[in-house]
């Protein structure tokens, strides 16, 4: 195996983590860095001639090729796991800018309370109110700490919304559900797509408090305090799957690739795809770089004083465990904390509807919408419901098209081709839309990732095996919104109404989220935990992991804004306190 | 090498002039008359004539507008199992193949080129039969694999930006009015509440003035 010559910093994965870290040591520091990202390169232009649903939404242009690598999942250990051979309930991107090239920049941040979960539930509702198994975690750090990073996340992305709670003060029109903000957000709201109008005003006859849907899809031009300048989005519809041809999405290659481009001391290779963390010899204290497959197909090593994993949820967990560090989580013993705590963000369509009127619904953007929290919150009354914790509703004009978007039908049409079919499936085609709910995941013990002793990569490596189903607590979450929303939609004016049949077992084939976390959680205590708050790892100080594998369990809200929160607390720590005495920061 | 196979079809079914009549219903204008003849990458002539009159039925040109015919979805499945997808290019394809539940998504091994292959072995005649006979046919294999794989690509043939080679003339678009790929809607996404706005489609290349290269024309 080749040696490069030693840097300052490896960073593996060239996501919005990745770069996020890249440009932050990269611009406040003389370190040397290198981004490993395995994908192919990526710039905005890319972009200009991208909006072709068949190749970008169906065929999924922009995500992990699967012949290379995926992972296996089983339901419960004792069943055989089997790999997920195409792409279905989660959609991890490739090249540089990750997922955050393809997503939909929904961009809510998480309840105060989502960080003390275990504590604040147990003294306010007793011991017992967790479902039994549960795995529930404080993640060692309080919102109001993490706030400060919340805003600077907002002010890179130049998030577009309507605040609820500034410092306490409730202020209607926004989410007044939410935790304080010491800010507005830096761009107003997007504008409103028929159908999240509808739903607006519905909420509102019914007593509820809808307020416009954050979004890092914004509304007018806007400069971040990084001197980025981009304009407003123009509703063109092509965001979740595809990269922004106007460059109005908040994107890792249009907000941190610009800068890290322009500093002599970073740089990105792709087609590098890192196969093992390798450590000090005895006492393996410290990590010394990591070892790689390059775009030749050359393995190289490649040395570095610090080492980042920014490789998105399971290959974060993955890498760890084929690299020997840390001791893997067992769930019938309890011991090791490697690859626990896997959780995925509950997504379902609780009400599909039918209207009589046509909604344009080729207009939109990934986060132009409407949402409610009246259910996003602790203090609903607990005892009839039979579940804890809560999610949030939805009414977003995404921006449809028609591959994907042809044939959903009210339940009364039976026919699935020919002429009937047909003929409803045309005029349904733009009556038709859905209220989303997205509830929180707790952690069970019985919900894990280790190595999958049957099938490997490319390279031969054991694939990432996860054991992962529902339980009672989300099913009867998502059986509680069914009904709620369903009485939105009504109230909206829609004719028919397809109700959300349930959530049964997981189902890796219908799209959820790419909003999967855990596997190297963090915590106060390195029995229990990967990291630290300050995401280093607790054996090897010189081992950073960013991203949501470090959550110990899932709130209702999608996770970015919260991933980046985090890279900038850590980045401020290494630069104020680690490179002066390298060391545990915690 | 295989011996070059040819889909022939009228160019005057094929895309054409999509119109809408007073009372909504659609019809097709079209100048041209002569046939065209479409060079096959993976089809035999026969099997795309089967395709294409399967993909018919699944989505037939009636009363209700023009269907899988005047699209070109024929041209389009060929040009899909020519391509990557048709070989599995992007799927997880290591053995062990073990059966599964249905939530663990397909487990097979056979490609989409095999299991329209192996498909199209069970319609043999389909294109001489009579509609009546051709839904009946259709019928018996509602359940299979292949069937579930020839409605997703007949929708997708309809619907797909034309350099795909299906959507000929962009009927399907006009059928559901999608616009297409459209620069901004900034001035009227709020305009047109409860109204039909449907601006003429244009296509990727038109929209863009660049020869985008779809995907299944990389190697």
């Amino acid at each position: 195996m080749k040696t490069l010559p030693a840097v300052d910093a490896v960073i593996v994965g060239g996501g919005w983590a990745g770069l996020l870290m890249a440009k932050e040591l990269g611009a406040r520091t003389s370190l040397s860095i290198v981004v490993l990202e395995r994908g192919p390169s990526r710039q905005p232009s890319d972009y200009s001639t991208d909006m072709d649903e068949l190749d970008y939404a169906i065929r999924l242009r922009m995500m992990q090729d699967l012949s290379r690598e995926t992972v296996t999942l089983r339901h419960d250990a004792a069943r055989r796991a089997v790999p997920l051979r195409q792409h279905g309930a989660f959609l991890p991107g490739a090249g540089v800018g990750g997922s955050g090239e393809h997503w939909n920049a929904q961009v809510p941040r998480f309840l105060p309370d989502c960080f003390e979960l275990l504590s604040k539930t147990t003294q306010k509702y007793g011991a017992s109110a967790l479902p039994e198994g549960h795995a529930v975690r404080d993640w060692g750090i309080t919102y109001d700490e993490l706030e400060p990073y919340y805003t600077r996340v907002d002010k890179l992305l130049g998030t577009s919304g309507q605040a609820g709670n500034i410092r306490g003060k409730r202020i209607g029109g926004g989410n007044i559900f939410e935790g304080w903000r010491s800010e507005g957000y830096p761009t107003p709201p997007t504008k409103v797509p028929y159908f999240a109008a509808l739903f607006r005003d519905a909420a509102k006859s019914l007593g509820y408090h809808p307020y416009p849907a954050p979004s890092a899809n914004i509304s007018q031009a806007y400069t971040n305090p990084d001197g980025i300048s981009r304009g407003g989005c123009t509703y063109c519809g092509f965001c979740a799957r595809f990269g922004c041809m106007v460059g109005a999405k908040a994107q890792p290659s249009s907000l941190l690739l610009p800068i890290i481009q322009k500093r002599q001391n970073v740089s990105v290779r792709t087609g590098a795809w890192v196969r093992r963390i390798l450590l000090d010899p005895a006492p393996k204290s410290a990590a010394r770089g990591v070892s790689y497959v390059d775009a030749a197909g050359q393995e190289v090593f490649q040395p570095a004083s610090l080492v980042f994993l920014a490789s998105w949820t399971f290959n974060n967990t993955r890498l760890l465990l084929l690299s020997g560090i840390g001791e893997p989580y067992h769930p019938a013993t309890g011991r090791g904390t490697l690859g626990s705590n896997l959780t995925h963000q509950v997504t379902v369509p609780s009400a599909t509807a039918f209207f009589d009127r046509p909604l344009n619904r080729f207009m939109g953007a990934g986060s132009a919408g409407f949402l409610l929290s009246d259910y996003d919150r602790d203090d609903l009354d607990r005892s009839s419901l039979g579940f804890i914790r809560g999610g949030y509703f939805g009414a977003r004009g995404y921006g449809f098209q028609p591959i994907g978007a042809f044939g959903v039908l009210p339940s009364s049409v039976k026919a699935t081709w020919g002429s009937d079919w047909k003929k409803a499936a045309i005029f349904y085609y733009d009556r038709t839309a859905t209220i989303g709910f997205a509830g929180e995941h707790l952690a069970y013990k019985t919900n894990l990732m280790d190595l999958d002793p049957v099938y490997k990569d490319a390279l031969g490596d054991p694939l990432l095996r996860l054991t992962l189903d529902w339980r009672d607590n989300e099913r009867k979450m998502v059986g509680f919104a069914t009904p709620i929303a369903v009485d939105l939609a009504r109230a909206m004016g829609a004719r028919q109404i397809n109700p959300f049949p349930g959530l049964g077992s997981y189902d890796a084939t219908r799209y959820n989220s790419t909003h999967v976390q855990g596997g190297t959680i963090m915590g106060d205590s390195p029995a229990y935990s990967v990291v630290s708050p300050y995401l280093q790892h607790w054996q090897l100080p010189n081992l950073f992991i960013l991203g949501g594998s470090t959550f110990p369990q899932n709130a209702s809200a999608n996770p970015t804004p919260t991933v980046l929160a985090f890279v900038y607390r850590t980045a401020d720590a290494i630069v104020d306190r680690y490179l002066k005495h390298p060391g545990p920061l915690a | 090498m295989r011996r070059r196979h040819f889909l022939t079809l009228s160019a005057a079914t094929l895309g054409g002039v999509l119109v809408y009549s007073l009372d909504r219903k659609a019809s097709l204008l079209s100048a041209q008359h002569k046939p065209v003849r479409i060079p096959l990458r993976f089809l035999t002539e026969t099997e795309a004539l089967i395709v294409a009159a399967a993909a018919s039925r699944i989505f037939p040109s009636d009363d209700s507008g023009p269907g899988a015919r005047e699209a070109g979805v024929a041209v389009f499945i060929d040009r899909q199992l020519a391509g990557s997808y048709g070989r599995d290019r992007f799927r997880y394809t290591q053995p062990p193949f073990e059966d599964a539940p249905d939530e663990f998504g397909y487990q097979g091994s056979a490609t989409p080129r095999q299991i329209y292959r192996e498909g199209l072995k069970g319609l043999r005649g389909f294109h001489h039969l009579s509609p009546t006979a051709q839904d009946e046919a259709l019928r018996k294999i509602e359940s299979s694999l292949f069937f579930s794989l020839l409605r997703q690509n007949t929708i997708e043939g309809m619907f797909c930006d034309p350099i795909h080679g299906g959507n000929a003339g962009m009927v399907g678009w006009q059928l559901v009015g999608f616009p297409g790929p459209r620069m901004s809607n900034l001035e009227e996404i709020e305009k047109y509440y409860g109204q039909a706005f449907r601006p003429k489609p244009l296509s990727l290349r038109q929209a863009t003035g660049v020869k985008v290269r779809p995907s299944e024309d990389e190697s």
